[in-house]
């Protein structure tokens, strides 16, 4: 009677006829340490092969959309925050600029720095936090502890500034909520520069750190041509080999005056994506610095926007046009002309894309928020066919990507 | 010796290295410390669950740093986020899952009612369908707030008369 | 922006169609859903925009005609411009228009997302089915005459739904939401309006 080894050559047998082999189905998430939220992947395995992806999406859809053709400009503010709410004031940032398109409106410098500033913190924020949840998810947990020290320092810079540790909701249209507090600006300065030795710190723990390079070098292949196809933006594409970055390429809120650069991956593989976010970190410092140099004085809200921006509370107190100018917006919202834009903003994700409909008056008809997530998430069906169950994991971290933002 | 006191007492010069205490003090003593929870990390309050477990906050103090996402696992259901109508389902099965004694923490606004999101597709409130225990609010609520809920639900498992319920179940 | 401007030229040469469409920002054109395809490979082929940034529908209110509106937004990488092409549904109560995905991947969820908000159906489309709302769903939930605080059906599990005997109601807006309507001021009713949209005793749902 021949010997039967235990692990007996399943390929071959199958070619026999003599090894009944099915494919699994396997549901990951919507409640999964590793999907980064509510993502749900119903997938098809052949043993530890991925043979059908396809990722359930809308447990965390709220209706942001229809919220906001309900609201006006200024009340939907809060909603933003909570899209990609890894990087809140970055969102209220894009939101508050595709509005003010609408009519026109130039903020003045001043605003423009502080946006920058507070959409670059956010930026290191995102990341840190990308890191961290990649980190985890790949088995290294010091990662994410050493990325939240850092963070809660900056949740404190924000709190100084907007009163929230992170769902900030700072931006108005037509400006921002509150000037800058004496002395922020020096303490975003020293933090900037006690973060950079120790970024360096951080990503050495997994830059040539053998488990990790294995896990991710090769894992997750994106090419140029799929990552445009499938509308990829951000980190991803620039990763995959795309030198595309709207802060750069399509410069809004003042960034042409700043020198960084942009790294691109040759491979879009999830080392190079990784790679892609820790440099951007570095560059964003590069920004926040110039920023800080070049702080101007002067308003951060645009002052001749009469029917838009609410004016200060001492002149509605005391004068009457002030105070009629201050109902009509709180009441009926700021008054935008009737038209159409688009404006995508370069965020941590990819581009947030706001596309507003509006009748006139204060309140959008429509308001669809392009998701970058929602867009990366799109290839995923093509990514993880062929890779190992492990290795979705991996591809999901270095996508990473955020529920909040992808379902609205 | 019988005493009418429900705390955990050792007096060494009377009992030596024996402890006499009641069973509910101990039962409950030991599950309040060690209450695992099951992160049901939904939204932006999942951010601010992760960094209550990270080291500025740590939630290690109260011996529960220990998220497994695995229901069978973990005692207090921490739901941190909007839950809509197409994750009540999920959320409802996991709590099914989770064996005896299981609480449920309602973290931030949209778990506890809905919070600012009154549309079609979110749940007015976790408490339609699972029991909460303790609600805390905030959008999102500070890690010292979600710090102070577990204590107050370790306040809460202390007054639970467990030993009778065990004997009786 | 001169490459777009040649492109949206270029296609109004070529397909009559094509009309301009006013836009406070990016060139953007009407057109035709027959023609809709033979535009957009054309403009991704020949004229560079080879990133399908955006799909959206639009309700423009149950009175309007067209009612539905599909806007694209395409995006060079090259010459980094942007373009908007509107497409209106011929029909307002079955609304269909031709699929993308054969020329862009990207349109796959874009379109599904549309189908589930608005009930537009998009022919040639490889899976239509709904994407953020829960396959049973009964509504089409950005259509405006949905309201926001929602109607009431079944939980999407029916195990769930028995246990906790829960489905989904109308959202309690107090009476609200209390807002202005789009539009310009109308200084003589220059309140917001409570647009009342909880299903109350006085205000019944619509069928009943």
């Amino acid at each position: 009677m021949p010997v039967e080894h235990a692990f007996p050559d399943s390929a071959a047998k199958h070619a026999q006829g003599g090894f009944e082999t099915e494919k699994m189905s396997l549901s990951m998430g919507p409640s999964h340490p590793s999907t980064h939220g509510v993502l749900r992947l119903q997938m098809e395995l052949d043993g530890e092969i991925v043979t059908k992806a396809d990722p359930v999406i809308g447990y965390l859809h709220r209706g942001d959309e229809k919220i906001a053709e309900n609201m006006t400009y200024n009340q939907f503010v809060p909603y933003t925050d909570r899209l990609d709410y890894l990087a809140p004031l970055a969102n209220n940032m894009a939101y508050a600029i595709a509005v003010e398109k609408l009519a026109k409106l130039e903020v003045p410098a001043r605003c423009q720095a502080i946006r920058v500033i507070t959409a670059e913190m956010a930026r290191i924020s995102a990341h840190l936090l990308g890191l961290g949840a990649f980190g985890i998810d790949v088995g290294a947990w010091t990662v994410f502890l050493y990325s939240f020290t850092e963070r809660e320092k900056l949740y404190k810079l924000f709190e100084e500034l907007t009163g929230a540790r992170f769902t900030t909701s700072y931006s108005r249209i037509g400006g921002v909520a509150r000037d800058v507090p004496p002395g922020w600006t020096d303490r975003v300065g020293a933090f900037c520069d006690q973060f950079l030795p120790l970024l360096e710190e951080i990503l050495d723990l997994l830059t040539r750190n053998k488990i990790f390079v294995d896990r991710t070098a090769g894992v997750g292949v994106i090419s140029r041509a799929d990552a445009i196809a499938y509308g990829l933006t951000g980190p991803n594409l620039r990763a995959s080999g795309v030198p595309l970055d709207l802060r750069k390429d399509k410069p809004y809120s003042g960034y042409e005056q700043y020198e960084f650069d942009i790294p691109v991956g040759a491979n879009g593989d999830g080392y190079d994506r990784y790679l892609v976010r820790g440099e951007e970190m570095r560059q964003s410092v590069r920004i926040i610095k110039q920023a800080i140099a070049k702080f101007p004085e002067g308003k951060w809200y645009a002052e001749d926007a009469r029917r838009i921006f609410a004016p200060r509370k001492d002149k509605v107190l005391t004068s009457m046009e002030e105070l009629i100018q201050n109902f009509m917006i709180v009441t009926e919202g700021p008054q935008m002309p009737a038209g159409e834009v688009y404006f995508e903003a370069e965020n941590p994700k990819g581009a947030l894309g706001f596309y507003v409909v509006s009748k006139g008056g204060g309140v959008p008809w429509r308001l669809k928020i392009r998701a970058p997530s929602f867009c990366n998430l799109s290839i995923l069906p093509r990514v993880c066919v062929g890779a190992m169950v492990s290795d979705v994991v991996s591809i999901l971290g270095s996508l990473d990507f955020v529920m909040g933002e992808c379902d609205r | 010796m019988v005493s009418a006191s429900t705390d955990l007492a050792y007096n060494s010069k009377i009992e030596g290295e024996v402890i006499v205490s009641r069973a509910d003090a101990v039962i409950n003593w030991i599950r309040s410390s060690s209450m695992w929870p099951m992160p049901m990390g939904l939204a932006c309050c999942a951010i601010e669950l992760m960094a209550t477990a990270a080291s500025r906050f740590d939630i290690a103090r109260f011996g529960a740093e220990v998220m497994r996402f695995s229901p069978k696992q973990s005692d207090v259901m921490i739901v941190a986020g909007t839950v809509t109508y197409k994750m009540a389902s999920p959320l409802r099965r996991i709590y099914d899952q989770m064996s005896d004694p299981k609480w449920v923490i309602a973290m931030g606004a949209c778990a506890s009612t809905g919070g600012m999101y009154r549309s079609y597709a979110v749940l007015q409130g976790v408490d339609r369908i699972v029991p909460v225990d303790v609600y805390v609010s905030g959008c999102p609520p500070r890690p010292e707030a979600l710090l102070d809920a577990l204590i107050k639900l370790q306040g809460k498992v202390k007054r639970e008369p467990s030993a009778g319920k065990l004997l009786s179940a | 922006m001169p490459a777009a401007a040649d492109a949206v030229a270029a296609v109004k040469a070529r397909w009559p169609g094509v009309t301009d469409r006013p836009s406070l920002d990016h060139p953007a054109v009407n057109v035709p859903p027959a023609d809709l395809l033979a535009v957009l490979g054309s403009l991704q082929s020949a004229h560079g925009f080879d990133m399908l940034t955006d799909v959206c529908g639009v309700d423009w209110s149950a009175e309007a005609n067209p009612r539905f509106t599909v806007v694209y937004h395409l995006f060079s990488t090259t010459t980094h411009d942007y373009l908007r092409i509107a497409a209106a549904c011929a029909d307002a109560t079955l609304p269909e228009m031709p699929s993308a995905t054969a020329l862009w991947p990207a349109a796959d969820w874009h379109e599904r997302e549309a189908y589930d908000m608005y009930g537009i159906r998009f022919t040639g489309h490889p899976d239509l089915r709904r994407i953020l709302m829960w396959d049973g769903y009964p509504y089409f939930p950005l259509r405006k005459d949905f309201p926001l605080a929602g109607m009431e059906t079944e939980l999407p599990d029916a195990e769930v739904a028995a246990e906790t005997k829960v489905g989904t109601i109308a959202a309690p807006m107090a009476g609200g939401p209390f807002v202005a309507s789009a539009g310009e001021i109308n200084l003589t009713d220059a309140e917001p309006r409570a647009k009342d949209e909880s299903w109350t005793e006085k205000r019944p749902k619509p069928g009943t």
